[in-house]
């Protein structure tokens, strides 16, 4: 029997400013029927642009050079853009990364889900309604008469995302591809998507393709895994082999990479390095009590929270979005002011200082945050030199000569190399974008820094080593961090105390090692199940036994 | 991109490179930049290059056709059309460059307050742009210059009022999208005050969009001194000015006199048709996301 897909040294290339770039060169693969394979790899790695080949919707500039993309037996390359219309939806389904993007923000998704029966002549006008429901309740989205009448913009995140595989199972196509379908999704929701699309695939027998930077999530949900590295497929093999025996060296660092239960943060780094000592806790630094929020529109957002930052600890905020640990962050940052309840630092109660005057407060400088998305926190005008110099000219005395050398001290500390110093944020990396973003935080020597999720954005190579950078400046600096995340396992190697956060309310709060291994709240157990980790690196037991056993 | 790069230039060198290769990327960009400096080129020595006296009459070359003495012919007095489109550059460009940059500094000020402070800041200066729009923008134009006086200046003044609207409009939108962005708190966190980050960080990310409403409204700002020109109001004879020579040259097309009209009337288009050509490039100038 053929395979349902076979892709042979697909090489796909770009024309650039710069001249012709390949984006994925000698990509070989076949899915059979009823088979679900993982692409796995880091940005860049060339598996989207794969998928996008196979569908030939390439962006401008794009065209696959050489290889041969056969589905069915059809030739995908030699297939007129008519031919292509038929098969797109109906014979091949494909579930996007950004749900919200990919709906039309202006169309009920009923309509949306009736549209594509119709052009695909699964329906008629009278019956694209009553089929369009039926797809909704297939994804198991509740009430579907109703839903099927709301806009995008009226459904969250997870319940855009059934939508959106709604449409792309709306024919019964052979062929799913979904690429990255639950990125910037909570790991319940996660969970519940990526179940939903293992029984739809499962019970409709059809095949897919998983694309995701996830090696867990690859693990939990695929039959075989590709690794894909710069372009090219580095190896190929049942999911239970390539965790048990990864035969490329670039699997291996990936697995080491992802955080993971038992793992400590230097086992994450490729070269072993002795584990940063962790500062002794001192005095109590951040004191917040009873501090609540109330939006204009009568949201409540946080709850009365109080907690304790003592100097040189590290407290871990967990919490699915919604959950108000960003609300919470933004009022201990004083970007939003409370409604209720006190924010002591050292003593002094900031939260009496209006978020619109801190600014100018003396101490701004003091507490400091590491954004997010690195991209976005960096002015798009500033080179990274003026990035990192911003909060010195603001908020120290310097000199222009100190200041300079400042900056320079800044970069070469959090390991940012000088000539990059010149660069806009878009000539440089995720990972020297978080760089840049963890100096400028670090300029006016804060005593308590908020790490607002900042490796979420990142791969999980960079992830490790941005995460062992923090620790080395905390036990270099002295300083306390209240990290704020959705992934109980990255806190974890962080952090001495966690808490977790659920409707504007601390559910439970206690040592780090404590919540994850017995955690008492229903809740915080839901978290810790959802999150899909890949089976423990094989490879490190024998390591660690041998070392054990060593005189 | 790896740490392995070598350096690249930076500051002055960096921008030229750049713009060589805006220019190199889009010919059409290139034709307007060739064609914007030959307006300024004429704007600036076209006094000294002109080979008549623009204000000189003679009677006895009274309309005379375009010839080698006088390249666009001449007009009922006598005077040399060639040398009176040419002298008459400057002033088209001035009052417009004036009216442009006028209404870029106050409306973009405007918007960029309307959208980062919003609340009452945004609902006045907003009602108020809206009262601008509901005119006709011509006719407000023509009752501005009316009321406040028949000069040069009024008509800078009304030609900037009616422009001011779209930049107000552009800058609040732009601004409103990236006031909660990572990079503005950022900046607050970094000790700016709300000025400064709406000033330094936030409102340079709006010129993109900003240039390319620039670049539009200069056509539109020549048109319009001109075409209140042709009606009367502002510039007055002997000047010469583009607006008035088309005014003055249409009673004779009937009698076949064309190139009193034709030649003011082709520079006119001429330079509308430069700045609306420019918006593109000088949009791909400004945008640093454009450089790699």
């Amino acid at each position: 029997m053929t395979a349902l897909l076979d892709v042979s040294d697909l090489r796909v290339e770009f024309a650039t400013r710069h001249g012709v770039v390949s984006a994925v060169q000698d990509v070989s693969f076949t899915l059979e029927k009823g088979e679900t394979l993982g692409v796995v790899g880091e940005s860049g790695s060339g598996k989207s642009v794969t998928s996008y080949a196979v569908m030939r919707i390439l962006d401008r500039g794009g065209r696959i050079a050489e290889g041969r993309v056969s589905y069915a037996g059809v030739d995908l390359r030699a297939a007129s853009e008519r031919e292509m219309g038929a098969i797109r939806g109906r014979e091949i389904g494909m579930i996007f990364q950004n749900p919200r993007a990919a709906l039309n923000p202006i169309r009920k998704v009923g309509r949306q889900i009736g549209d594509v029966l119709i052009r695909h002549a699964r329906a008629t006008r009278q019956t694209a309604h009553d089929r369009a429901v039926e797809a909704l309740r297939a994804v198991e989205i509740r009430n579907p008469e109703a839903r099927a009448h709301a806009y995008p913009f009226e459904l969250s995140g997870g319940m855009c995302q059934r939508v959106v595989i709604a449409l792309a199972l709306a024919c019964d196509p052979r062929l799913l591809i979904a690429d990255e379908p639950t990125t910037g999704l909570d790991v319940t929701t996660q969970k519940a998507v990526m179940d939903l699309i293992a029984g739809l695939t499962r019970a409709r027998g059809m095949s897919a393709i998983l694309i995701t930077h996830d090696l867990g999530l690859a693990a939990a949900y695929c039959d075989r895994i590709a690794v894909m590295k710069d372009g090219q497929v580095v190896e190929t093999a049942p999911s239970a082999q390539v965790f048990a025996r990864p035969a490329h060296a670039y699997t291996a660092k990936l697995m080491r990479a992802t955080a993971r239960p038992g793992a400590r943060l230097r086992d994450l780094l490729e070269t072993p390095k002795p584990e940063a000592p962790r500062p002794a806790p001192g005095a109590a630094l951040l004191v917040v009590e009873s501090l609540a929020k109330t939006f204009a529109d009568g949201v409540r957002a946080v709850k009365g929270v109080s907690f304790t930052i003592r100097e040189g600890e590290s407290l871990g905020l967990v919490g699915e979005s919604g959950c108000g640990k960003s609300t919470t962050s933004s009022m201990v940052m004083r970007l939003l002011d409370p409604s209720s309840g006190r924010i002591l630092l050292g003593g002094e109660d900031i939260g009496t200082v209006p978020a619109a005057h801190f600014p100018r407060d003396r101490r701004r400088g003091a507490i400091q945050m590491v954004f997010q998305d690195a991209t976005d926190s960096l002015n798009p005008r500033f080179t990274a030199r003026r990035a990192i110099a911003d909060p010195l000219m603001r908020l120290t005395a310097l000199g222009g000569r100190e200041r300079a050398a400042k900056v320079e001290a800044l970069a070469e500390q959090v390991g940012l190399p000088l000539h990059l110093l010149d660069r806009f944020p878009h000539q440089l990396s995720g990972g020297q974008k978080a760089r840049v973003g963890i100096a400028r935080a670090l300029a006016t020597s804060p005593k308590l820094l908020i790490l607002d999720e900042p490796t979420a954005a990142l791969d999980v190579s960079i992830q490790a080593v941005v995460l062992n950078l923090l620790a080395d400046l905390r036990a270099e600096l002295g300083m306390s961090y209240l990290f704020v995340s959705h992934d109980l396992h990255v806190v974890r190697l962080l952090c001495d105390r966690v808490m977790v956060m659920r409707g504007g309310e601390i559910v439970e709060e206690g040592d780090a090692e404590t919540v994850m291994e017995r955690p008492a709240h229903p809740y915080t157990r839901s978290l810790l199940d959802a999150a899909p980790v890949p089976p423990a690196l094989a490879a490190e037991t024998p390591l660690m036994e041998t070392a054990r056993c060593a005189p | 991109m790896t740490a392995a790069t070598p350096a690249r230039p930076t500051g002055l060198r960096a921008f030229l490179a750049h713009g060589a290769y805006v220019l190199r990327d889009n010919p059409v960009t290139l034709i307007a930049f060739a064609l914007f400096l030959f307006i300024v080129f004429c704007a600036v020595f076209g006094p000294l290059l002109a080979p008549y006296d623009p204000l000189e009459s003679n009677a006895a070359r009274a309309l005379q056709p375009p010839s080698a003495d006088h390249w666009f012919g001449t007009d009922s007095l006598g005077r040399d059309v060639f040398s009176r489109v040419l002298v008459a550059t400057r002033l088209d460009l001035a009052i417009s460059v004036a009216a442009v940059a006028l209404s870029f500094c106050a409306g973009s000020a405007i918007g960029a307050a309307a959208g980062y402070w919003g609340g009452w800041v945004d609902a006045v200066t907003g009602r108020v742009v809206d009262t601008i729009m509901a005119f006709p923008l011509f006719v407000l134009a023509m009752g501005i210059v009316a009321a406040l006086g028949n000069t040069v200046e009024n008509i800078v003044y009304a030609t900037a009022i009616i422009n001011l609207p779209f930049y107000a409009r552009v800058a609040r939108a732009e601004v409103a999208i990236r006031r909660e962005a990572g990079f503005a708190q950022a900046a607050r966190l970094a000790g700016n005050s709300d000025l400064r980050v709406l000033a330094l960080h936030i409102f340079p990310n709006a010129l993109p969009p900003m240039m390319v409403q620039l670049s539009l409204n200069m056509g539109w700002a020549i048109l319009n001194a001109a075409g209140l020109s042709f009606i009367g109001l502002g510039v007055r004879p002997p000047t010469p000015e583009w607006g008035i020579m088309v005014a003055e040259g249409a009673n004779f097309i009937v009698s076949g006199e064309w190139w009193l009209a034709i030649f003011p009337g082709l520079a006119l288009m001429l330079a509308v048709f430069t700045f609306n050509l420019l918006g593109d490039g000088l949009r791909d100038l400004v945008d640093p996301r454009r450089r790699t």
